[in-house]
């Protein structure tokens, strides 16, 4: 069956219809990761968004529940050059086109997804439509993409908070649509977490009384959340915080910095990431369209840690005068790779020296 | 880390010849390392045995030795060099073994000369067996259970414990040589025994099989400051237990999900750090397809075949990183050569599917053992890219240059099921389409994965294509289904097979449905970031990026995959065109397949496209970028047969024109040719069918060299006394020939000669003759060759001149052709010639300093020779010699014949040069590894026609100190010239035990340095011959089979050895 995608600008692309049924709205954008398409859909942060893989063959290892980063995909839209016709692995409990049918996620292929790419690359990030008929650009309904964000931040405000069980530090993790792999990280480093929704007030974190409190990633436009800006300046006198993605912008926002729409964002596996103290340099996981302002950081007590090779992006800070610091990057990778899964233990590190120092003061 | 200012000449270390395991993949990443050092400010001194490559060029290094690479030579090179540092990593084994002899014999040490790149200690620890599993065991990277032999008995211990198959691996040989697979205990005694002969340190590794699991590959790169990166993930279309060089590759990794990859990067990463590799290395993975469980292979400790090809599969030159890391630069502060504004710390996202197919030489040796294994056989590769799997799988079978444009095979068509599903299970060269043919047949994808354990994605890649075949063919002539046939690579020939049409008329039809293809670029990056990489590839359904540019540019066709025939001197060739064309002012544009190449470097050429050779892609690529011409001259007979199609449809090809190709190529016309000019050439008849070659044959006298017109590298060529041989000849070759005219021609023992001629239509340059050490009878590519000549008069070299201006002229050559003569009792007879440049050109070019491929190249152009400021006629000859001798792989070839003919069996070259013609001859027998002791005893086993030149040959032998072995008949007649002589049994004198027979024992034994053995054109004692050659190429006991050769080895021994005899 044939689907469309139809961009702002008004150029109409045709392909063939996988995955779900439905006509989906989003922004468009494009992921350079070779592998772990599932991961991808069921990012939060890819909430609202239509995503390209520009990884020419999607669905090739099938889909294994296991991979999830949530219990369904996020993303508003698949868009691919071509699906696999058959899918070989163990791992696999279902091809991708059925789990893209069973959660109604719409799925388009045999689209010159290169030339999108470069389209994007160039004019920037857009928004697009799919749709099983040829639909004129005008009735692309502007407010679809912000409706869907906030619905997702709607339904992550209103969940309940949840335990799972540790030995070791407990943690906070404010919900923003976090990714399965950042609890996961936390876990295998024996924490006791406590998973809170977005909406949490300092007061409501605080009464767990966490020994860190980590600030997920999730979708959009940082500046949509501005209820979290107090909720960090209050937390970060009391305890740890560590902020990932969305929860790094939010930090630096918190504490003075500005954060802009990037041009296309950074979306892949292959961002060179160096580490400013040693000169280190790691390849990361990353998905943002947002970053944070360099210059901005000047008038504020923040000092970047890390930074994109390539661009400069800041990649990752550290308050001057808490214990506090965050990074853009996942270093949770799934998908992309591991090389700076050590970020966590830098963590788990910072609360110990806390605890240590708060120790050596009650004495 | 800024670059090392501490040092300011470097010695790199060249590979050598061409030989299986070993092909133009250290030419590419020599020649690029080359020029980054020298990018880089450093002197830089080469040393290659090789001739024939593009990295011992003047232009590539400072100072080139053409000269053995043994570590003898080149200790003396470092003292006359005094080199700072020696850079080995680029230069493969070869390189790598050396660095080690020289690192032994103390010469570094002495000159305080610097090992650059990867340390021996770590490459002593990825290359010892031993210390690497004791690695791998340390950092807790699972390795098959296995264990270090040095005896037979030791392996079969093993084996015993842990069950068979086992694998075994020789210690310190490349390309798998020696290893194999082994279901029982005489298999495993057999290959151990074997493998611990060819290793120099008398070692194998015995190995649980993990064959069957999937093959994950990952090209990894390091610097001294830890960062690493992977630059590219491959996956082999067959499973475990087939050499990597010898499988269906596709890159990125196509069936691993996201957890299975990053588990085996960060497993190829942590090794990489942990053998503090600096620069390139290869990590070969096997993957369950069942389990998270992984093994690790194995490690190469430098750059390879593979990272060749990952080079031209992402862009990222990893041989020029890895040469700028070796001077102490960082990846972190080394630019992205691609994009040129992100670094050289990146991982390249492809947004394609890049596949490779090897190329293998069994069209060279119809006897040998197809199957492929643990051993690599193939001598090149093609890489195909593509928007979709089944695309570059389609493209790379075309690329390959075989009978087939598709996965059909008649031949695979004809066999029943049983035999269809043996050559499934064990796997030949041409798996592939006997895959097809089961799942044309109806197969399931699970049929055949259980026979062949491919994953089923890859298997229904296949499937897809012939599905799409059908479609097509229910539907010929219909834009919808040719849409969908093109958008997944199939070709316009296999179009035109389905739709029972000509190719052309296919196209004509695609071009009026406007179906065309649209070009798209390799950046690294998936488009992330702008690139210019002038690098394309084609497809179908999507947007055109490449715009043809506004200046004049003319289109180059290189020569394909490497294949005994046409080796890296046509790649050598095609980039000195290059050079030539863009020095005119106008825009070179390559087209080839071959990734192990340099003129496959994007950044030689000012635009590179890569795909098939064929018309179709020609044709395309022309359509789009309007070149002035195309030059066809360089890319070898790959190119020449395109002429007839592009001209056909309107091409200019530049140079030689089509009816002047076809005017050399053609016999009749030739013939016309030759007797308006009045010159010789042996008699010779065209038969169209058996009765006619037997009539010709019996006309000519026996014997008789036939052929097929139309040869590559003298495939199927044969000399034949005698009806009965003749009719054996064309029931092996009927199939082979088709409807192609059969040449018959009388065969002339002579001394035999080639020149290779520059003419602009006019006047007529020869660089010089080159004199065959073998007399005719053996393959120009086969011959040992010595320039300048040192047994032909002034007459003759004059009257070879003359003939050769005539010819040229006559020809109406326009830029390079080639002659070969026989020279028979001072008469020059004109054998055949080649309107194209030849595999001495780089051999004549070096040593001459005349650039020949480039002086052609501005002929074709228009430039005349006057007009270049170069003299009509034969260059003035050097008093010094250069030897050329030809290097075989026949140890990794089972049951190839080793016995020199007209068909060309050699994979390389080597050249040997010195003031002495013997020394000359000495130093090319080295590089061609023969290296023999002062006191040695050699083996004769003589055809009765050569037995007249025995004596005189086994009496130099014995003056330098040699024992001699002969049969009975060699025997008797060496007794009566008074030289004592071991007899040993023939084969056939005991025909109950032949196999175990005493002359077998003798070689097997290798109490012989070398046998003699001629007995290839006597039907009758060939089958003895063949016995005792594969002896002793299974032994590793050296081997010749032409007394010319064993001629010219003498001089060089006596040279060597001096020799005694009385007063």
């Amino acid at each position: 069956m044939k689907r469309y995608l139809t961009l702002e600008d008004g150029t109409v692309y045709e392909g063939q219809a996988f995955g779900g049924s439905s006509t989906s709205a989003g922004e468009l954008v494009f992921t350079t990761g070779m592998t772990g398409y599932q991961e991808t859909m069921t990012d939060d942060s890819y909430a609202g968004q239509l995503v390209i893989f520009t990884n020419p063959l999607l669905g090739n290892y099938g889909v294994s529940l296991a991979d999830n980063e949530d219990l369904e995909p996020a993303c508003a839209g698949v868009i691919c050059r071509q699906l696999a016709r058959v899918t070989d692995s163990w791992r696999a409990s279902e091809s991708l086109d059925s789990f893209m049918q069973r959660h109604n996620l719409p799925g388009i292929s045999g689209i010159d997804t290169r030339e999108l790419t470069q389209k994007l690359r160039t004019k920037g990030s857009m928004r697009a439509l799919i749709t099983d008929e040829v639909l004129p650009a005008e009735k692309l309904p502007a407010e679809l993409i912000q409706d869907q964000i906030a619905s997702f931040a709607a339904v992550k405000n209103q969940q309940r908070p949840y335990r799972i069980p540790g030995s070791g530090f407990t943690i906070v993790v404010v919900d923003f649509g976090a990714k399965q792999s950042i609890l996961r990280e936390l876990i295998k480093r024996d924490c006791n977490l406590v998973v809170v929704p977005s909406s949490s007030t300092a007061e409501q974190i605080l009464s767990f009384a966490p020994d860190g409190v980590l600030l997920s990633n999730g979708p959009g436009d940082p500046q949509n959340y501005p209820d979290a800006l107090p909720m960090i300046q209050k937390i970060q006198e009391k305890t740890v915080i560590f902020g990932i993605c969305l929860g790094h912008q939010l930090f630096a926002r918190a504490n003075g910095a500005q954060t802009f729409k990037m041009k296309f964002g950074h979306r892949g596996f292959n961002h060179p990431v160096q580490e400013v103290a040693t000169g280190e340099t790691r390849f990361t996981s990353q998905n943002h369209g947002y970053a944070v302002d360099a210059a901005s950081l000047d008038q504020t007590l923040l000092t970047k840690t890390y930074v994109e090779l390539n661009d400069q992006t800041v990649e990752g800070l550290r308050h001057k005068k808490f214990p506090a610091a965050s990074v853009q990057f996942h270093p949770d990778a799934s998908p992309g790779p591991h090389d700076s899964v050590a970020v966590f233990d830098d963590f788990i590190a910072m609360i110990t020296a806390q605890q240590e120092e708060k120790y050596a003061q009650k004495k | 880390m800024p670059k090392r200012n501490d040092i300011h000449k470097i010695l790199v270390l060249g590979s050598g010849p061409i030989i299986i395991g070993q092909a133009a993949e250290f030419d590419y990443s020599g020649t690029q390392a080359c020029l980054a050092l020298r990018e880089e400010g450093y002197e830089v001194v080469l040393v290659n045995s090789n001739p024939a490559t593009i990295m011992t060029d003047h232009e590539i290094a400072d100072q080139v030795y053409l000269e053995p690479l043994t570590a003898d030579v080149v200790t003396k090179i470092i003292r006359q060099e005094a080199p700072d540092a020696l850079l080995p990593t680029l230069g493969g084994q070869v390189a790598l073994n050396l660095a080690v002899a020289l690192a032994e014999n103390g010469i570094l040490e002495e000159m305080d000369v610097k090992l650059l790149g990867t340390g021996l200690k770590s490459i002593a620890q990825a290359e010892d067996r031993e210390k690497f599993k004791q690695l791998m065991l340390d950092l807790g990277e699972p390795v098959p259970a296995s264990q270090t032999v040095n005896t037979v008995d030791q392996a079969l211990n093993f084996a015993e414990e842990t069950g068979y198959p086992v694998i075994v691996r020789p210690a310190y040989t490349m390309g798998g040589t020696g290893g194999g697979i082994c279901q029982s205990q005489a298999d495993l005694a057999r290959i151990v025994k074997n493998g611990l002969e060819l290793s120099p340190v008398n070692q194998c590794l015995i190995e649980q099989s993990i064959a069957g699991m999937r093959e994950v590959e990952f090209e990894v790169m390091r610097d001294a400051a830890d960062n690493a990166l992977v630059v590219c993930s491959m996956e082999n279309f067959d499973p475990v237990g087939i050499h990597t060089g010898d499988s269906i590759v596709f890159a990125p990794t196509q069936t691993l999900s996201d957890r299975e990859y990053q588990m085996l990067r960060d497993c190829a990463l942590k090794l990489i750090r942990a053998l503090k590799i600096e620069g390139g290395c290869n990590v070969q993975l096997a993957m369950s397809a069942t389990s998270m469980d992984y093994y690790v292979i194995e490690v190469n400790p430098r750059v390879s075949r593979s990272s060749a090809l990952a080079s031209k599969a992402t862009g990222y030159p990893i041989a020029k990183m890895a040469a700028k890391i070796a001077v102490g630069l960082n990846l972190t502060e080394i630019k992205n050569p691609v994009t040129k504004t992100t670094y050289a710390e990146f991982e390249p996202a492809l947004d394609y599917v890049v596949a490779k197919i090897p190329r293998w030489p069994f069209d060279k040796f119809p006897q040998a053992d197809r199957q492929v294994k643990t051993q690599m056989k193939a001598t090149g590769e093609v890489m195909a890219l593509g928007r979709n799997a089944e695309e570059a799988l389609s493209k790379a079978v075309q690329s390959l240059e075989i009978s087939t444009h598709d996965l059909y095979l008649p031949k695979a068509h004809a066999l029943n099921d049983e035999l269809l599903a043996k050559n499934l299970i064990h796997a030949t060269d041409e798996r592939l389409f006997y895959l097809a043919e089961a799942l044309r047949r109806g197969w399931t994808l699970d049929d055949v994965a259980e026979l062949t354990k491919i994953n089923r994605y890859f298997l229904d890649i296949v499937l897809h294509l012939i599905e799409l075949e059908k479609t097509a063919q229910e539907h010929p002539f219909e834009s919808q289904a040719l849409k969908e046939a093109k958008y997944y690579g199939l070709s316009d020939e296999t179009l035109a097979r389905l739709w029972e049409t000509e190719p052309q008329k296919v196209r004509a039809f695609r071009t009026e449905q406007k179906i065309l293809p649209a070009y798209k670029m390799v950046d690294t990056c998936a488009a992330e970031f702008a690139a210019d990489t002038p690098y394309f590839y084609s497809t179908y359904g999507e947007h055109n990026e490449s715009r043809p540019s506004a200046k004049s540019s003319v289109l180059v066709i290189g020569s394909g995959p490497i294949r005994i025939g046409q080796g890296v001197e046509f790649d050598y060739a095609t980039v000195h065109c290059v050079k030539a064309i863009q020095s005119a002012g106008y825009e070179a544009i390559v087209m080839n397949s071959n990734p192990e190449t340099v003129s496959t470097d994007f950044s030689i050429s000012d635009k590179l496209y890569f795909e098939p050779l064929t018309a179709e892609k020609v044709l395309d690529v022309i359509e789009l970028e309007q070149p002035l011409g195309v030059i066809l001259q360089f890319g070898g007979q790959t190119a020449i047969n395109l002429a007839d199609t592009l001209a056909k449809n309107g091409v200019q090809i530049l140079g030689t024109d089509l009816d002047s190709l076809n005017r050399a190529e053609n016999r009749d016309e030739f013939d016309q040719v030759i007797k308006q000019l009045k010159l010789r050439q042996p008699d010779g008849k065209i038969a169209l069918n058996a009765k006619e070659a037997a009539d010709g044959a019996n006309e000519l006298g026996y014997p008789v060299l036939v052929r097929p017109s139309y040869v590559l590298g003298g495939r199927a060529m044969q000399i034949v006394n005698n009806d009965e041989e003749l009719q054996n000849y064309l029931e092996q070759n009927l199939a082979e020939v088709g409807n192609k005219p059969i040449l018959v021609d009388q065969y002339l023992q002579g001394r035999e000669c080639e020149v290779d001629a520059l003419c602009d239509g006019q006047n007529v340059l020869l660089p010089g003759i080159m004199e065959h050490i073998e007399r005719a009878g053996i393959h120009s590519g086969d011959s040992m060759a010595v320039y300048p000549p040192q047994h032909l008069s002034a007459a003759v070299k004059a009257e070879i001149v003359e003939i050769t201006q005539k010819l040229a002229v006559a020809l109406h050559c326009i830029g390079i052709m080639n002659i070969q003569f026989i020279i028979a009792a001072e008469k020059v007879y004109v054998l055949e010639v080649n309107p194209r440049a030849s595999r001495t050109v780089p051999f004549l070019s070096k040593i001459t300093g005349l650039e020949m491929a480039q002086v052609a190249t501005r002929i074709i152009l228009g430039q005349s020779l006057q007009e270049q400021g170069l003299k009509a006629g034969l260059l003035p000859e050097p008093s010094k010699k250069f030897v050329k001798a030809p290097v075989f792989s026949f140890s990794k070839l089972d049951d190839s014949d080793s016995f020199l003919g007209p068909e060309m069996k050699s994979t390389g070259e080597v050249m040997g040069s010195d003031e002495r013609y013997s020394n000359a001859l000495l130093k090319a027998f080295m590089g061609a590894g023969f290296s023999l002791p002062a006191n040695g005893s050699i083996l004769l086993t003589i055809s009765d026609s050569d037995k007249p030149a025995v004596t005189e040959i086994a009496h130099r032998f014995a003056r330098i100190g040699y024992r001699l072995y002969a049969t009975a008949g060699t025997a008797q007649l060496l007794a009566k010239a008074n030289l004592p002589t071991t007899t040993v049994t023939k084969v056939g004198e005991k025909a109950a035990a032949s196999k175990e027979s005493k002359i077998i024992d003798l070689i097997s034994s290798e109490k012989v340095d070398l046998v003699i053995n001629t007995m290839g054109n006597d039907q009758a004692q060939n089958s003895d011959g063949f016995l005792i050659r594969q002896t002793a190429i299974r032994h590793n006991v050296l081997l010749l089979t032409s007394l010319d050769t064993v001629s010219a080895l003498l001089l060089a021994l006596e040279g060597q050895f001096l020799t005694t005899t009385p007063l």
